[in-house]
C-alpha cells in the first residue's frame, strides 16, 4: 500500500512537472492557485430534484513532501484486481432483436478505450442475449482509492441542467461506449454466424 | 469557412475564418496524412509495418519517432496508466495522436497566416480568436445522459477542451472487495489546457482515475476540469467557473 501511494504521489508530481515544462517554468514558485472559497450557490437554473452537495472539507491538503522520486516504484501488483461486473440485459440499442444469434458464448474483440482496453463476452440463449460480461475494462481504482483517501481541495459542485445556448461546438465523450460498441459487434457478429 | 470530414473513423471538423476551400483541404489533408500513417487498421501504414517487424523505429518517419517519444513520456508520467503496448503486445498510438494531431493542425492553420479558427476531432477542441461574426468561440459541454443536449457553455479564450468519459459505467462497477459500497462513477470529465495536446492527455489519465480525477486536474496549474457522475452532479475545479464567462 505504501508502494502504491508512493507511485501514485510520483504519478501527481510529474504530471505537475509536465506542466511546468510546458509553461517553461513559468510558475517556479507558488505553483497550485490556491483553490477559492465557494459558496455553496449555483449560478444557475438547478434543477429542482439532486441536492446539491459541496465538498468542502476543511483539512487542508497535507501538502505531500517533495518525492524523492528516481527510485520509480514500478508497481506491477494492482491493488483492484479488474473486476469483471456483470451487466444484466438492458444493452446498447446495437442489438437487433431479431433472434437470429446462435445460442453460445461469444467473446468479442479486443477495444481500444483509450486508456486501456475493453472486452466483452456476450451469452446468447434463445437467440437472445442474456448476459454481457466484461473480460477486460480499463481499472483505474488504485489512483482514485488513494486520492479518495486526500483531503480533497475545494471544489464546487452542482447538479447538471440542460442550458439553451447556440455553441460553436461540443465537447463530450464516446471513446468507451465506442469501443464497447466495437467488441459487442464483434461478438455478436460471431453469434450470427454460427 | 467550416466543413465537416470523416478520417480516423471520427468526424473531423475545421472552420478557418477568413480561409478558403483550398485552405481546409490543406488542413484536412494533413488528418487523412496522419491517419495514413498512424491508423493501425490499415495494412499499408507506417505503423502496421511497425508491429509486422518490416519496419524499424529508427528508420521510421521523424512524426513516428516523435510520436513514440511523447508517448514513452506519457507513460513514465502517468505511473504506466497510459500505454500505448496493447496487452497482445501490438503498438497502438492512436489515444496520444488525435490530440497531437489536433494541435499540429492548429499550428498549420497559424502557418497559413490566420488566427481565428476551430478544430475538432470527435469532441476535442481547439480554438483561437473569433468565429466569423467576431465572438468568442464557445463550447458546449454534452449531457452524457442526452446526447442531445449541453449542460454547460464555456469559452476556452484559446486553450484546448478534451472530455472523456463512457456510458457504460456506474452501477456496473463494484468493488470486489466491498460489494455494499457503490461508487458514483464519473461518467464524464471535460479538461480545459493550454493546447489541446494537453487537454487530451490529461483528460484522459484523469478520468481513468475516477472521483479522484478533477482533483487531479485542480491541482494542475494551467487546468481547469468538469466532471459529471452517474448521479448527474457535476464537480468543478475552482477556476471553471471563469471559463463560463466572457
Amino acid at each position: 500500500m505504501k508502494r502504491f501511494a508512493l507511485s501514485v504521489l510520483v504519478f501527481v508530481a510529474s504530471g505537475a512537472y509536465v506542466v511546468y515544462q510546458y509553461m517553461g517554468g513559468s510558475f517556479a514558485s507558488a505553483a497550485i492557485p490556491a483553490p477559492t472559497v465557494v459558496a455553496v450557490q449555483t449560478t444557475q437554473p438547478v434543477a429542482t430534484t439532486p441536492a446539491t452537495t459541496v465538498t468542502t472539507q476543511p483539512s487542508t491538503p497535507t501538502q505531500t513532501t517533495t518525492p524523492t522520486s528516481t527510485q520509480t516504484p514500478t508497481p506491477t501488483q494492482v491493488p483492484t484486481p479488474t473486476p469483471t461486473p456483470v451487466v444484466t440485459p438492458t444493452p446498447a440499442p446495437v442489438v437487433k432483436p431479431k433472434g437470429l444469434y446462435t445460442d453460445g458464448t461469444y467473446t468479442g474483440s479486443t477495444a481500444d478505450a483509450y486508456y486501456g482496453t475493453v472486452q466483452v463476452q456476450v451469452v446468447i440463449q434463445n437467440g437472445k442475449i442474456v448476459t454481457v460480461n466484461f473480460l477486460q475494462y480499463p481499472s483505474d481504482r488504485r489512483t482514485s482509492q488513494y486520492i479518495n483517501a486526500q483531503a480533497m481541495p475545494q471544489l464546487k459542485s452542482e447538479a447538471i441542467a440542460a442550458q439553451s445556448a447556440n455553441v460553436s461546438g461540443v465537447s463530450g465523450a464516446s471513446d468507451t461506449s465506442a469501443a464497447f460498441i466495437q467488441s459487442l459487434g464483434d461478438a455478436l457478429t460471431q453469434a450470427k454466424n454460427a | 469557412m467550416r466543413a465537416t470530414r470523416i478520417i480516423m473513423a471520427m468526424p473531423v471538423v475545421v472552420e478557418i475564418v477568413g480561409g478558403t476551400e483550398a485552405d481546409l483541404n490543406t488542413v484536412f489533408d494533413y488528418f487523412t496524412a496522419v491517419d495514413e500513417r498512424f491508423s493501425v487498421y490499415k495494412p499499408h501504414s507506417e505503423i502496421s509495418k511497425i508491429n509486422r517487424g518490416e519496419l524499424h523505429l529508427k528508420d521510421a518517419s521523424k512524426e513516428m519517432q516523435e510520436v513514440f517519444v511523447l508517448s514513452e513520456k506519457t507513460r513514465e508520467e502517468s505511473d504506466g496508466y497510459f500505454s500505448i503496448t496493447k496487452p497482445d503486445g501490438t503498438i497502438d498510438p492512436s489515444g496520444l495522436v488525435k490530440g497531437w494531431a489536433i494541435q499540429n493542425a492548429a499550428q498549420l492553420i497559424e502557418h497559413m497566416g490566420y488566427h481565428d479558427y476551430y478544430v475538432e476531432v470527435a469532441g476535442d477542441i481547439q480554438t483561437k480568436g473569433v468565429d466569423e461574426v467576431g465572438q468568442p468561440w464557445s463550447i458546449g459541454i454534452r449531457n452524457p445522459f442526452n446526447r442531445n443536449e449541453i449542460v454547460k457553455v464555456l469559452y476556452p479564450k484559446g486553450k484546448g477542451v478534451a472530455t472523456s468519459g463512457t456510458a457504460i459505467r456506474g452501477q456496473h462497477i463494484y468493488n470486489p472487495h466491498d460489494l455494499a459500497q457503490t461508487f458514483d462513477d464519473v461518467v464524464s470529465l471535460t479538461v480545459v489546457g493550454p493546447n489541446i495536446y494537453e487537454a487530451d492527455r490529461f483528460a484522459t489519465a484523469a478520468f481513468a482515475m475516477g472521483r479522484g480525477g478533477v482533483t487531479f486536474i485542480e491541482q494542475l496549474p494551467a487546468f481547469d476540469g468538469y466532471s459529471i457522475d452517474s448521479k448527474g452532479i457535476a464537480t468543478m475545479t475552482s477556476g471553471f467557473e471563469a471559463l463560463t464567462t466572457l
